[in-house]
């Protein structure tokens, strides 16, 4: 079979999703744009040099809707031959992205295809584009659906985590950000955001708590105990779903939770011949990819069946990692991946995640692969698996392997 | 003659009368909606006709809703397809009311149509306040005794005739809730605060008359029907009824425990109407109507919580040749919480009551009883400071039996303790009249052994309330042996002056009620020492629709209860009983005090003011939590099983003679899974030949007392029902 290597993956600095953010008064369809123009100049992508362009995004309304990927194709310098395809998996669209371009060129459906995503949560508010899931009765009765906090909050619940455990996983992610930061881990993929005139508007992470300890977070209330326990009371919707539960155990607020921000980020993905044609050298393969369909209610425990799934698919153990993203959509989210593997913390999420740095939803699964692999690289190891959790009860997860 | 007649005036009003004879209040017909329809045809072709008003020729009410036989009816005409004929005769329904509100318009300049509006004397609730909100305008009198609303939800069912959509369109999902969930009926001022009615006035068909002589084209139109309509309080997907929408599955889901379809069907009408124009909101709403009807469960429900209830209630079971037997002055031995809560009720339907305890003290606490619970009343604006001097005086407390003269009951609620009883009973039989009811309020001791002690066990009966007197809708009225059939009667009017729901049951241990209960209770201890978790016993008892989930209930009754009835039911049954773990587990529980919320520990940890924190985890130190919990469904069905056998038997026991009974008594007293309609509709709705392959594999698994009755497996083989078996309420019609 055609192997499907990257050749390249960078992103825009996260900045925070609201007004005072620096990236707020850029247009989602101009980040995108300026995400494509970064990537064609590091990689020399003249004419039809893509087969496609596959944009994940997840609030696809108003300026992110009407096919975001092929707007913003035409306002970036890339040839008009080029089309665009808006994804939507939620929090796992960018890695979607990236996963459906490599098996689009494993398959020969062409050479090589730019993956990615963007999502500006300062301007396009989550949620905005409604869900039948949540409002929907029939549906929502069905699913026993309750908000993504609440199923974060399940997780701890059921799984026995702590107000303490997952504050200090916050701390360490934010410790772990900044010391990437630090010492220029970030490098090789974090571009400038600039202007139409060529001035910066962002060039660095700007969610970023360092300061951080288990004190400033003890002091945050826990953000979806309100709801959960008195309007409209989903608490009592999840232990009907779990009727071995006697109460949900609140413990996530914004400081141990994924920050709201506004970013992109693009992987060029090709075979071996597109790399030989534009004289670019591979830097992995992406050696598996997978998705999973998982309980709708705890919702975000994807990442462990997907992980399962995808080591089983690749005839690998899970020793055979030498390092691991997991998204930080919730610290409970990733404490249980930790606790289903037995993972070494020092090999998951080594420079921080989405609670230090954000989550910019349609864009964060195209970053952490560009994450593990320059860290792969720093540390000259081999192979890595990312993985998020997904609304609605889904996972993913991509394994790279360096060559 | 005639359900509905149309009149014409000189000044061009068509007046349409519904009246429908023999009734007391109008209900909808098929008859009816033809005759209607006739009518407003007949008024909107008539060129002398300006305008219509829709009235009752019944004084005080304008319709009490459909008649509920009616549904049963139409899904048994539609034959093989009977959810096609559900829905085509809901949508025959809404083509008749939205004529109505269009009233022969032009559809495109919205001119031309006749005004009509609707004058209501009194109440009006299901289609009896549909049908006025597809008019132009209602106006209602100032009636304060009359109400409005749409109670169909509280017979599993939902407003199917256009109300759901009407309300929700018209207020909001936010501001319909509480009328289409709750089915709160509002009296004719917070009807017009609420916008369900327009105006409230004197007289009605006056104010309507000159309303309609008046009305401009614009006033005909709906909001729905004009351009640029926008639901109040924001569509589904608008920010703010985004929010309502989310908002509103969580709670209905948490309230209703996810054992309640028509709640669910109710919100998607409403939201999947809202996304839609008005006529195919309605459509939609009959196709959630039809699920809704095509559920077992609204059969069921209709069937005990509204027919057979009131068939109850109006003497259904009572002995038919005995003269009326009402209570003129009633004699309550024993002022505590029993006798207090039976004083009360009873005094509220307006009877002379003496309340009699050992001294004086005792007698005015429980007639202080009465005396809160009025304050409580006036206090919320619900009772008056006379009515509260009227009812404390038709209250005597004393210690002298002397008082119980001329009584025409007693209700005997002393200490449960037979010799204390018989005591009592002799006592009081040398004062009262000759030809007395002497009725006992125990809840566990056989009323045959009790009747030993009167002189005449013919005229002794047991009238068996639960607690809280004044809010336990049932009352068990317990024949023993000797009972004739003039006791019979005047328990059953007795109950009905209180208003309550009677079932009469032969006697046996622990009659009907207590005899399921106990089980319930007994089954939900076991699974704790087999290691379940207490909070999944509960809520999977919560799941199945019972307020309150047994572990939790044992408390609430109180262990050292729990333990009393155990030791008694050993000492009696000797080497029949079925001694359990459960008995240890209750006796351990007495023995280290922990005998529920009256002590602030039993299965429960509470703080100091009595309120639940948590289960007590100390329970798992002797029967530690099992690894493996098993599935809800298991959990559930055992605790359905144990006692819907308990009802089969007491069937086969004849304890029970009327299978109604046996249903509605258990909603009403314990709560049994409403939606069910039941223990015996239940075993209905499963089917007897699967419940009897169920109770083959339970009992395998967990015992004999889940032994298939043979009246059940007779029934599994010849493919039977309760319902069909035994065609209750036949012998009433002919």
């Amino acid at each position: 079979m055609t192997e499907a290597y990257i050749y390249d993956a960078l992103r825009t600095p996260r900045g925070k999703g609201r007004k005072d953010g620096a990236l707020h008064e850029v247009t989602s369809v101009r980040l995108s744009a300026l995400t494509l123009n970064a990537l064609k100049e590091r990689n020399n992508l003249e004419g039809h040099a893509v087969e496609d362009v596959i944009w994940g995004n997840v609030t696809q309304v108003m300026e992110q809707g009407g096919c975001l990927a092929r707007s913003a194709v035409l306002a970036s310098d890339l040839d008009e031959s080029i089309p665009g395809l808006a994804i939507n998996r939620f929090c796992a669209s960018g890695m979607e992205a990236v996963n459906l371009a490599a098996n689009q060129v494993r398959g020969g459906a062409g050479d090589a295809y730019i993956a990615g995503g963007v999502e500006m949560m300062g301007r396009v508010a989550m949620g905005s584009d409604g869900a039948a899931i949540a409002v929907d009765p029939s549906l929502a009765m069905e699913t026993y659906f309750v908000p993504q906090g609440i199923s974060a909050d399940i997780i701890a619940t059921e799984y026995g985590f702590t107000r303490d455990q997952a504050d200090a996983l916050a701390v360490e992610s934010q410790k772990r950000a900044a010391k990437a930061w630090e010492e220029n881990r970030f490098e090789k993929s974090v571009i400038t955001v600039r202007d139409q005139n060529g001035l910066a508007i962002l060039d660095r992470d700007e969610y970023m708590r360092p300061q951080t300890d288990m004190q400033s977070l003890g002091a945050l209330n826990p953000s979806f105990q309100m709801m959960g326990e008195q309007m409209p009371g989903f608490d009592k919707v999840a232990m009907l779903k779990y009727p071995h539960l006697e109460r949900i155990n609140h413990i996530h607020h914004a400081g141990n939770s994924s920050g709201i921000v506004d970013g992109a980020a693009a992987v060029l993905i090709g075979n071996k011949e597109f790399g030989e044609k534009h004289g670019l050298k591979p830097r992995a393969r992406i050696r598996s990819t997978a998705k999973i369909g998982t309980d709708p209610t705890i919702m975000l425990t994807g990442p462990v069946p997907v992980t399962e799934k995808i080591l089983a698919e690749s005839g690998m153990a899970f020793s055979d990692i030498d390092l691991f993203e997991v998204n930080e959509a919730f610290a409970s989210v990733v404490l249980r991946f930790m606790q289903a593997f037995d993972a070494d913390p020092d090999k998951v999420n080594v420079n921080g995640g989405s609670i230090a740095m954000g989550h910019p939803l349609g864009a964060t699964g195209a970053i952490i692969i560009g994450t593990l692999l320059d860290e792969l690289e720093r540390q000259d190891k081999q192979v890595g698996l990312a993985t998020l959790c997904i609304a609605s009860g889904m996972g993913a997860a991509t394994i790279i392997e360096r060559v | 003659m005639a359900e509905f007649t149309l009149t014409k005036d000189a000044d061009g009003v068509a007046t349409i009368t519904w009246d429908v004879p023999g009734k007391t209040m109008n209900v909808m017909s098929f008859t009816g909606l033809e005759e209607l329809e006739a009518c407003i045809d007949e008024a909107l072709a008539d060129d002398a006709v300006k305008g219509i008003v829709i009235t009752s020729g019944k004084e005080g009410s304008f319709a009490g809703g459909m008649d509920l036989n009616l549904l049963a009816v139409m899904k048994e005409q539609a034959g093989d397809d009977p959810a096609k004929g559900l829905f085509e005769g809901t949508m025959k329904m809404h083509a008749l009311l939205r004529k109505i509100e269009l009233a022969g318009m032009d559809p495109k300049s919205k001119k031309g149509g006749k005004p009509i509006a609707a004058a209501l004397p009194g109440t009006a609730a299901g289609i009896g306040l549909e049908l006025p909100l597809a008019t132009h305008r209602i106006f209602v009198s100032d009636n304060p005794k009359a109400k409005y609303g749409l109670p169909e939800i509280l017979v599993g069912i939902f407003p199917g005739a256009g109300g759901t959509t009407r309300l929700a369109k018209k207020l909001g999902a936010v501001a319909a809730a509480p009328l289409l969930l709750e089915g709160k009926m509002l009296d004719a001022q917070k009807a017009k605060g609420a916008s369900i009615v327009d105006e409230v006035a004197a007289d009605p068909v006056a104010a309507a008359r000159e309303w309609v002589l008046n009305a401009k084209d614009a006033d005909l139109v709906k909001p729905w029907d004009t351009k640029g309509y926008k639901m109040p309080g924001g569509a589904p997907y608008h920010p703010a009824g985004f929010m309502n929408f989310v908002g509103a599955s969580a709670m209905v889901h948490g309230k209703t425990q996810g054992a309640f379809p028509a709640a669910k069907a109710l919100l998607s009408a409403v939201y999947e109407g809202a996304l839609v124009d008005f006529d195919t909101a309605l459509k939609i709403e009959a196709r959630w109507f039809t699920n809704v009807l095509m559920n077992p469960s609204s059969g069921a429900m209709i069937r005990s919580l509204f027919l057979n209830k009131e068939a109850l209630e109006k003497g259904a079971v009572r002995p038919k040749d005995v003269p009326d037997q009402r209570v003129k002055k009633l004699g309550v031995l024993g002022a505590g919480m029993m006798g207090a809560g039976i004083a009360l009720v009873s005094a509220q339907a307006g009877m002379e009551v003496v309340l009699i305890d050992r001294d004086q003290e005792s007698a005015d606490r429980g007639k202080a009883y009465t005396e809160t619970y009025l304050d409580k009343g006036i206090k919320r604006g619900k009772v008056t400071a006379e009515k509260k001097e009227a009812m404390l005086g038709l209250v005597t407390a004393t210690p002298d039996l002397e008082q119980l003269k001329g009584c025409d009951l007693i209700i005997e609620a002393v200490f449960e303790d037979p010799k204390v009883k018989a005591e009592m009973t002799q006592k009081v039989e040398a004062i009262i009249p000759e030809d007395c009811i002497f009725a006992s309020n125990t809840s566990t001791l056989p009323i045959t052994g009790l009747a030993e002690a009167s002189k005449r066990p013919e005229q002794f009966i047991g009238i068996h309330f639960f607690s809280p007197v004044e809010k336990m809708l049932l009352v068990e009225i317990i024949k023993g042996e000797k009972t004739e059939d003039r006791a019979v009667a005047k328990a059953l009017d007795y109950v009905r002056q209180i208003r309550k729901t009677p079932i009469v049951v032969n006697d046996a241990r622990f009659f009907y009620c207590n005899r399921c209960i106990i089980p319930y209770g007994n089954e939900a201890a076991r699974m704790v020492t087999e290691g379940v978790a207490p909070v999944l016993i509960d809520n999977a008892a919560r799941q199945l629709g019972f307020p309150v989930g047994p572990i939790q209930l044992g408390d609430e009754t109180s262990i050292d209860l729990a333990a009393k009835i155990t030791r008694a039911t050993k000492e009696a049954m000797g080497n029949d009983y079925p001694a359990s773990e459960a008995d240890n587990l209750v006796f351990w529980m007495e023995a280290e005090g922990r005998l529920g919320r009256k002590a602030k520990a039993g299965y429960f940890d509470y703080d100091e003011k009595g309120k639940r924190i948590g289960y007590w985890k100390g329970i798992h130190d002797k029967y530690p939590l099992a690894d493996e919990q098993p599935d809800l469904i298991e959990v559930q069905e055992r605790l359905m099983f144990v006692q819907a056998l308990e009802a089969v038997r007491a069937l086969e026991e004849s304890v029970i003679e009327d299978i109604r009974e046996a249903d509605v008594g258990a909603i009403l007293a314990w709560g049994f899974a409403p939606w069910s309609g039941g223990p015996l509709s239940w075993l209905d709705i499963i089917g007897a030949p699967y419940a009897a392959q169920r109770c083959d594999e339970l009992t395998e698994k967990f015992g004999p007392r889940f032994t298939c009755p043979p009246l059940l497996r007779e029934m599994a083989e010849k493919g039977q029902t309760f319902y069909g078996r035994f065609n209750p309420g036949a012998k009433d019609a002919a």
